[in-house]
């Protein structure tokens, strides 16, 4: 195991893209220090920026302590093995990783898990804007793999999804599932306005206050009881709607009945 | 400063140079018959081969389309990112890069001078900036006036002489090089949410045609002794079966060709050789459209190269656009210019495994490979429509090489494969070939007299690649040759060494290019064409021109015309 340290505060933010279990496989303690890192426009070596330790223990893979919050691009691509952060951690974590593990004791910045196409991500804080969702412009979203949030999560989560699962625990941001293909997320709290705007497919699970529907949705029925994943359903009951129709849409959104009265008035459309 | 340039191999074919080991000397940025040995620094070529600078005919690489192509894909910027070094400055590649960047690229490449082929005129003045911020390369830009109201105003008339008149005014108010045609007719029906599908078709309110648009223009463009031909894009561009349209558009310009001289070039002709009735059955429509321009003298054209990459299309051609828009269901962006022309963008992905891009990275090289004399086209991608310069090396090496051409062929899709002509294609490029369809070919048809070539008096601008003609049988060892045109060994740029072993060692501006034509009576500026100013454009005529202080280098060419 590798434990990485940050050496000061940093004042810009460090990309280490080299923070990754596969870049690290087989490479001594000096190696690893003179692997390449930028601290905003200067080329460092890991070496300058972290304190660097080698124990025993196998797993996790690596271990990132202290203030990491200025840390970004940890974990891109990484194909297996497990990152420990004990702490916060900076964006673009775990960016189009296919397999392995990643877990954030603290908050995640912006774009964790953008593009993942595989392994698993856990947050026990909050993380940031455009969680499992493309780098602006792209069309490239989260085609599979897992995130767990254990808080709260900002705007614009799992936009372009094609494909995966997402779960929070706390509450999300506005525009959650824009131009969603396939795939799943459930919040188990409430959710900002503008969910599953041209969506065309995949399911959004609120389970907490949602407090209205973009009028491109129709509803399509109540249900007892929805499937997140494999061995995994949610009870509600939920109002299910079905769109964006303005997209010719097929993406649902489930929405608790309970938890939900004002919706009560679009079961006279059933 | 003197320089000499020893013993390479040199490939000259505007002076019949092929492949002998001569020295090249260089002073005060022009090639010169020889210069004092020990006061010149030297340049040790033995062993290299040594080529006039790169032209090249058809780049958009500068203006608002190309900017508005750069504010559309953050994505496509991220994906390469150029950082700053002691000479270069910071940008990004891909398929639309900075300017900084692309002139570095181009530079690298072995390339001197590029024309960028669409300028809205209503957009020259930000063209012309970028322009001044594309280092390392002398360039010109060509106004779009097929669908320019003027112009259809006056061919409308049947006045000839007047809208040479106008032509020559826009060529120094604009500061443009060659007469774009695009879509002619189609961009004007654009503004009405309608097309042409033949150039035939009548366009709304002038109810003229294309073929009067182009015919009217080849004319104009011969009245004023434009150094270029027209630049035209054809009608039904990207659409099945537009190789009959194509083959129209040449026969309609046979009875412009009074002499064996070329009297138009078709840009991007991949683009325009679609046989088959739909996308299921589109097919090559190469082999006819070869046929054709072997047997006659009066067109020229580029391949416009599909490479299978990321990248972004973008054209004055706005319908054609937006039938792109309609398959790919991808962002886009579309707009009219008012009274002069459109646009449109859309990001694009050409894929080995879709038949159809498959077939139209196909059509480019059986174009290429089918017409006989190496004067009449010329190797482009339409960067970034095609895919982005910076692919060149991988089209020489398919060019010189059937053993590359079908090594990508058999990655590609099953029925394209299957429909593909490249398997009955022997021919593969000798060096000479390569450099005339890159570099004096291209020069010859934009009337450069004093670049693509290495005679005495043409400008200094050499590129010289790691590669022994004596040593590497090229055809064979395609690899050798895609890397060495890659990173240049040397890129000379008006006598100075500008890139060596693929690296910027200065950074030097290039000159603008454009053409002050004299014409015996000018337009006259009068009241009534202020009148039009105020009526059909959003700006006053007195802030339209570009103005001299507008070229960081200005090179006017003054042509006199005949009328």
């Amino acid at each position: 195991m590798i434990t990485l340290t940050p050496l000061r505060r940093f004042q810009f933010p460090v990309m280490a893209e080299c923070i990754n279990p596969d870049v690290f496989q087989g490479k001594s303690v000096a190696e690893i220090a003179a692997l390449e890192a930028w601290e905003g426009n200067r080329k460092k070596k890991l070496g300058d920026l972290f304190k660097i330790k080698e124990d025993p223990a196998e797993t996790p893979n690596i271990t990132l302590t202290g203030d990491a919050s200025e840390v970004r691009r940890v974990g891109i691509g990484m194909k297996n093995g497990e990152i420990v952060v004990n702490g916060n951690v900076g964006m673009h974590l775990g960016e189009k990783m296919s397999g392995g593990k990643i877990t954030v004791q603290g908050d995640a910045d912006g774009w964790a898990g953008s593009g993942m196409k595989g392994g698993l991500i856990e947050i026990l804080g909050n993380a940031g804007d455009y969680l499992g969702s493309p780098y602006r412009g792209s069309s490239v979203g989260m085609s599979k793999g897992t995130i767990i949030v254990h808080g709260d999560v900002g705007s614009d989560v799992a936009v372009f999804m094609k494909g995966g699962v997402i779960k929070v625990h706390g509450s999300a941001g506005p525009f959650l599932g824009f131009r969603m293909r396939s795939g799943t997320v459930h919040i188990e709290k409430n959710i900002g306005n503008r969910a599953g705007a041209c969506m065309t497919g995949g399911k959004i699970v609120v389970s907490g206050f949602m407090k209205e529907l973009i009028p491109t949705f129709t509803i399509d029925g109540v249900k007892a009881k929805v499937k997140i994943e494999e061995k995994e359903k949610v009870s509600g009951p939920f109002y299910v709607f079905l769109g964006d129709l303005a997209e010719n849409g097929s993406g649902k959104i489930f929405v608790s009945k309970v938890n939900n009265p004002h919706l009560g008035q679009y079961e006279k459309f059933l | 400063m003197e320089l000499l340039i020893k013993n390479g191999f040199v490939y000259d074919p505007i002076n019949g140079i092929n492949g002998e080991k001569m020295d090249i000397a260089i002073k005060d940025g022009k090639i010169v018959e020889n210069v004092r040995e020990q006061r010149a620094k030297k340049i040790d070529a033995s062993g290299l081969t040594v080529f006039p600078g790169g032209v090249d005919i058809h780049t958009h690489i500068a203006g608002a389309e190309v900017n508005t192509g750069r504010l559309m894909r953050p994505e496509d910027h991220i994906k390469d990112v150029v950082r700053k070094t002691a000479i270069t400055r910071s940008g990004v590649g891909y398929s639309v890069p900075s300017t900084f960047t692309t002139g570095y690229r181009y530079s690298i490449m072995g390339y001197t001078t590029i024309m960028n082929p669409s300028m809205p005129p209503l957009e020259a003045k930000h063209t012309h900036e970028e322009l001044n911020d594309t280092p390392m390369l002398d360039k010109a830009s060509y106004p779009l006036l097929g669908d320019w109201w003027f112009v259809l105003e006056y061919l409308q008339k049947g006045d000839l002489t007047e809208c040479a008149r106008y032509v020559a005014w826009m060529m120094s108010t604009s500061k443009g090089y060659a007469i774009k045609i695009v879509n002619p007719g189609g961009l004007e029906s654009w503004g009405f949410g309608r097309n042409v599908h033949s150039i035939d078709d009548r366009v709304p309110n002038f109810g003229i045609t294309p073929r009067e648009i182009m015919c009217g223009l080849a004319k104009v463009n011969k009245m004023l002794n434009l150094p270029h031909t027209i630049h035209l894009h054809t009608n039904n561009l990207g659409l099945p079966g537009n190789y009959a349209t194509t083959l129209d558009t040449m026969r309609a310009l046979e009875s412009v060709a009074t002499d064996a001289k070329p009297v138009a070039h078709i840009t991007h002709l991949q683009f325009s050789s679609f046989a088959g009735n739909d996308w299921r059955t589109l097919r090559s429509g190469a082999e006819e459209i070869a046929k054709y321009i072997n047997a006659h003298s009066h067109i020229t054209f580029d391949m416009g190269q599909v490479i299978f990459t990321d990248t972004t299309t973008m054209t004055a051609d706005g319908p054609f656009e937006y039938t792109l828009y309609q398959l790919s269901g991808h962002k886009w962006v579309n707009n009219d210019v008012e009274t002069e022309t459109s646009g449109g963008i859309i990001p694009m992905r050409y894929k080995r495994k879709s038949p159809v891009n498959a077939t139209q990275w196909s059509i480019a090289l059986e174009l290429a490979l089918l017409v006989d004399d190496p004067w009449k086209w010329f190797m482009t991608t339409d960067h970034p429509n095609g895919g982005p310069f910076t692919a060149y090396p991988k089209i020489i090496a398919w060019l010189i090489s059937k053993k590359a051409r079908i090594a990508t062929l058999k990655k590609c899709h099953k029925k394209a494969q299957k429909k593909s002509l490249l398997p009955s294609i022997k021919r593969e490029l000798s060096l000479y070939d390569l450099a005339i369809v890159t570099r004096a070919g291209q020069a010859k048809a934009l009337g450069l007299k004093n670049k693509g070539h290495l005679g005495v008096d043409a400008d200094a601008d050499v590129a010289i690649y790691n590669l022994n003609p004596e040593k590497t049988d090229i055809a064979r060892k395609y690899k050798i040759a895609r890397r060495a045109f890659s990173d240049a060994a040397y890129t000379i740029k008006d006598g100075n060494i500008v890139v060596k072993d693929g690296e910027i060692l200065q950074h030097v501006d290039g000159k603008t290019i454009w053409l002050d034509v004299q014409t015996a009576e000018q337009v006259k500026v009068d009241e009534d064409m202020k009148r039009k100013f105020k009526e059909y454009w959003t700006v006053e005529y007195e802030n339209y021109p570009v103005t001299d202080h507008y070229l960081k280098i200005s090179d006017p060419r003054m042509i006199k015309a005949d009328v």
